[in-house]
């Protein structure tokens, strides 16, 4: 059985007019349908395309198919010798596109010209060569009948009879409670996704976070470099990167850069009258003040200062702190300042911490409060 | 019969033995599918997801998901001796020591990006045609979760070469999940075996972005399709095109070789793209470190409006009994996405529930005609797009040289002022188009020629409707509802009616969608006023007689035998392939 169907054009009501026509087909006069879908799809206007009606522009269609079919086949060929035949390091000049590895953009033009080629030429045959003439389907609602509807709850009923689901109570319930627990398991099983160290338990996430590598006395190294810094190398309006001399063998030790990511550092130095006010007296060193690096909104690692107003912004969530105000938030979704690190210089002249950041550095957490 | 033919036979059988198949194709091969350029978006995100394992699959052969510090030796000389992980490291192979790898690894970016574009724009056509209406609110909500998933796959996929930009991506969502109250410190913990970045996410990560995900993904789209399949693809009003029936082509031949041929084209145009186009050239990024990071540091477009979020949120923290609670980060980055995908999801069931309508919906809404879904759509556009412009604001900011704490406060503000008035405006837009539209079907069109009777009068000439636009804007008709009734506080026997509060506010909703509705023409009137219409042209029509012209058909392979003359229809031209359809 097919529920393919064209409508009977005799639903339509004819009302009496000729038919007048005009230059594109469409019947004028006479009322087509009285509500939406009354027009059976079978009575619709049809334009027959030229290539129906014209067996020469037919063939040129059916040309045109088969060369962008053969565009593809050459495509697929160029592409191969594009594989093996250029230097994957040569660079070459594209209108446009500028410099490119010359390579990668003959093995895509040529793949993806095929490619689309092989889409283009189907399309075409489809609309130009496969009937374009719309049919009807029927629709059918989702809802069962009413008979499989009541044979569906008959079955579930004796299903439920059978098993005794509703008559054992305390099957059932010890059944639920087993079903609960069960995926217990499961979830204890994702406790060591984090394991300290040395078994057992170490310290708690809380502990960790408060915690960088900074210990009275450290000495303070630039980033990259690892060289020891002398007051007098920042000159006023400076801006220094720095970590704790022995960052790197912590990392080699820890073989991880979580310390790196706690301990970085920015050295500012300003006038000493500029400075308004720190989070602690006299922890800056001659105008010289360190703010950990680590934004205290969510922690990208702040680094754009602007020496004018001392003011530092974060690159990610534009969290604004001013340094020469105890590093406290003036706008942005940053809600806490930014910890300041008490520094002075040791007997050798070298900046080193006073003593370690007394708040955590990074993003706030639940239990920091 | 050729051997071809012979070998396809015995094949069929071999398979229909073991499977019943052929009971499906006789089925299923002349099955209808509607046409509309808006139905090729959904086609464009399965495709473009499609390319997208295929050339995932090719890298997986290639990436290491390992943060293991090495020193890179590969060809790319700024990064030569630089210490960085091996995740890094196997992508620069990719990009340069792998031919063609650097084109699979833009085209799998690309195809991503244009997958989620693809989804988005698929989901906007769906909600604002109201396609998500019964008996199709399953697949909506399937549609929001598969958003949710692409934007997780997206995720996950920009963090795993290790490089600066997606580091510190992951800097950012591990400072959002220790931003979940209670649980979130040790969630952080767990997921990133201890602090960041630790030495174990990606490798994990990796897990989730070839195989979780994608695997969700890949049972949803194919749960999604089926019930296109079986509940039949919606269609918009036209001629001969009911609640009842489907009018299209048939899947075979004509959608077999126009949907597998758009597949062919989604894939090279991202070829092309993928060849021609850089996407996240990560060797200019560098390797991943904590403490550095670039300005300028953008998401991929589609987490744009949840890091513009982030941006514009007051810097909100509480400290209560000693416990943190950030609000700053934890409302912008969990409470309000979670908020906006429930409510996405759930929108079919509070559309349904505030007008009454519980029929079957196969004809599709034209968006004027729903005033407020579309309001309501537009609105939700205008929030997005505020937010997209907030992830944007640094950009933004240099580029136009601007404040960035003025555009902060400008968004901080329209975010809550803009929706509503894009709102009342899309709704008075919708119904100056309905107020159009009814004298369209009462006047037809103004043809802007004046015609002088014999007896001196001057009328303008009405141009009638053709059939289709008659159609298309006559089905206001049925998308035309009165507001369901007010309710009562009591009965007719003065009994206190129980459901007064719900039945109350169900009325104002009711009231609210439908309440400012144009009032359609009855048929009768279109009737009259169409007939109206065609008498005027009927006066006119001497004055541009000329002859029709009589097209001749003639057989040719494969094509329609028609003899000459008079518009074919569809039904003569079925006919005369002896209903071979």
């Amino acid at each position: 059985m097919s529920d393919l169907t064209t409508r009977d054009s005799a639903e339509t009501p004819d009302h009496g007019h000729g038919p007048t026509t005009d230059g594109d087909g469409t019947d004028l006069a006479r009322p087509l349908f009285t509500g939406p879908g009354a027009l059976p799809a079978a009575d619709v206007p049809h334009r027959p395309r030229a290539s129906d009606v014209n067996p020469k522009a037919a063939r040129r269609v059916e040309r045109q198919i088969a060369a962008m079919f053969m565009l593809a086949v050459l495509m697929v060929i160029l592409f191969v010798i594009a594989y093996v035949g250029i230097d994957p390091y040569t660079m070459a000049y594209v209108p446009v596109l500028g410099e490119v590895g010359a390579q990668n953009a003959a093995l895509g033009f040529t793949f993806g010209l095929g490619v689309f080629a092989i889409g283009a030429g189907a399309i075409q045959w489809a609309k130009k060569l496969m009937p374009d003439v719309e049919v009807v389907q029927e629709r059918h609602t989702m809802t069962s009948d009413a008979e499989e509807t009541d044979a569906a709850a008959e079955q579930f009923e004796r299903g439920k009879e059978e098993s005794g689901f509703g008559q054992y109570r305390l099957i059932r319930r010890t059944l639920i409670a087993a079903l609960a627990l069960f995926p217990i398991p499961l979830v204890v099983l994702l406790r060591d996704l984090w394991s300290p160290k040395n078994g057992g338990f170490g310290p708690s996430p809380s502990e960790v976070l408060s915690e960088t590598a900074w210990t009275e006395g450290m000495p303070i190294v630039t980033d990259g470099t690892y060289v020891k810094i002398r007051p007098e190398e920042i000159p006023v309006g400076g801006l220094v990167s720095a970590l704790p001399e022995n960052i790197n063998e912590i990392q080699e030790e820890e073989h991880n850069l979580n310390a790196r990511g706690k301990a970085a550092i920015l050295l500012v130095r300003m006038e000493p009258d500029e400075i308004r006010s720190q989070q602690g007296e006299g922890w800056d060193f001659e105008g010289i003040v360190a703010y950990s690096k680590i934004c205290t909104h969510v922690g990208c690692p702040i680094a754009l200062y602007e020496h004018r107003t001392h003011h530092l912004l974060c690159p990610c969530h534009q969290s604004t702190f001013d340094l020469a105000d105890a590093g406290n938030v003036i706008f942005g979704p940053a809600a806490r300042r930014m910890p300041q690190l008490p520094i002075g210089v040791n007997e050798e002249g070298f900046l080193v911490a006073k003593m370690p950041f007394q708040e955590p550095v990074g993003p706030s957490f639940w239990e920091r409060g | 019969m050729s051997t071809v033919e012979k070998v396809g036979g015995s094949v069929a059988t071999y398979v229909d033995n073991r499977t019943g198949s052929n009971r499906f194709l006789a089925r299923n091969l002349k099955k209808v599918f509607p046409d509309h350029w808006s139905f090729m978006l959904g086609e464009i995100a399965l495709y473009s997801f499609i390319v997208v394992l295929l050339t995932g699959v090719f890298l997986t052969l290639f990436y290491k998901p390992s943060m293991v510090e090495v020193v890179y030796d590969g060809s790319y000389v700024p990064l030569k001796g630089v210490m960085m992980s091996e995740a890094y490291a196997s992508t620069l192979d990719i990009s340069f020591d792998v031919r063609g790898g650097l084109l699979i690894r833009q085209m799998h970016h690309w195809a991503a990006l244009l997958f989620i574009a693809a989804m988005s724009v698929h989901m906007m056509r769906v909600f604002f045609t109201g396609a998500f209406r019964k008996p199709r609110e399953f697949n909506w909500i399937i549609g929001v979760t598969l958003i949710a998933l692409g934007l997780a796959a997206g995720f996950s996929g920009y963090s795993l070469p290790d490089d600066l930009l997606s580091g510190t991506g992951l800097q950012i969502a591990r400072g959002i999940i220790q931003a979940i109250p209670i649980v979130g410190t040790w969630g952080a913990f767990l997921l990133f075996d201890g602090e960041f970045p630790g030495t174990e996410f990606i490798s994990r990560l990796y897990g989730v972005h070839i195989l979780l995900v994608p695997g969700l993904i890949l049972a949803l789209v194919t749960v999604h399709l089926m019930l296109v399949w079986v509940q039949k693809h919606t269609q918009f009003p036209g001629p001969g095109r009911t609640n009842n029936n489907v009018v299209g082509y048939p899947l075979m031949p004509i959608y077999m070789a126009k949907a597998g041929g758009f597949f062919f084209v989604v894939f090279g145009v991202i070829t092309l793209i993928g060849g021609l186009v850089t996407v996240n050239p990560i060797w200019i990024f560098g390797p991943y470190t904590p403490d550095q990071v670039s300005a300028g540091s953008q998401p991929d477009w589609y987490i744009g409006w949840l890091d513009g979020m982030l941006r514009i949120m007051p810097n909100w923290e509480t400290v209560l009994f000693g416990y943190t609670i950030s609000w700053n980060i934890f409302l912008p980055a969990v409470v309000i996405p979670g908020i906006v995908f429930t409510a996405a999801a759930l929108y079919p069931f509070l559309e349904a529930w505030a007008t009454g309508d519980k029929r079957d919906h196969n004809l599709l809404d034209r968006p004027r005609n729903a005033p407020v879904r579309t309001g309501i759509g537009v609105m939700a556009i205008t929030f997005y797009f505020l937010l997209f412009i907030g992830g944007g604001n640094d950009i933004i900011a240099i580029t136009f040289d601007l404040s960035i704490n003025s555009i902060i406060w400008f968004l901080r503000i329209a975010v809550i002022v803009g929706p509503p008035i894009a709102f009342l405006i899309t709704k008075r837009i919708c119904l100056g188009l309905q107020r159009r539209d009814r004298e369209k079907l009462l006047h037809g069109y103004e043809s802007g020629r004046i015609l002088r009777l014999p007896h001196g009068e001057f009328i303008e000439v009405h141009e009638p409707l053709t059939p289709k636009e008659r159609a298309v804007i006559e089905s206001a008709v049925e998308a035309y509802h009165t507001p369901l009734p007010a309710a009562q506080k009591t009965d007719a026997n003065g009994v206190r009616n129980k459901h007064y509060r719900r039945e109350n506010l169900r009325a104002k909703l009711s009231h609210w969608f439908y309440g400012d509705a144009i009032v359609p023409p009855t048929y009768d009137e279109i009737e009259a006023g169409q007939a109206h219409v065609a008498h005027d042209a009927a006066i006119e029509a001497p004055l541009h007689e000329h002859d029709v012209d009589t097209t001749v058909m003639v057989p040719f392979h494969g094509g329609i035998l028609h003899t000459e003359g008079e518009p074919a229809t569809n039904r003569e031209q079925l006919e005369e392939r002896g209903g071979n359809l």
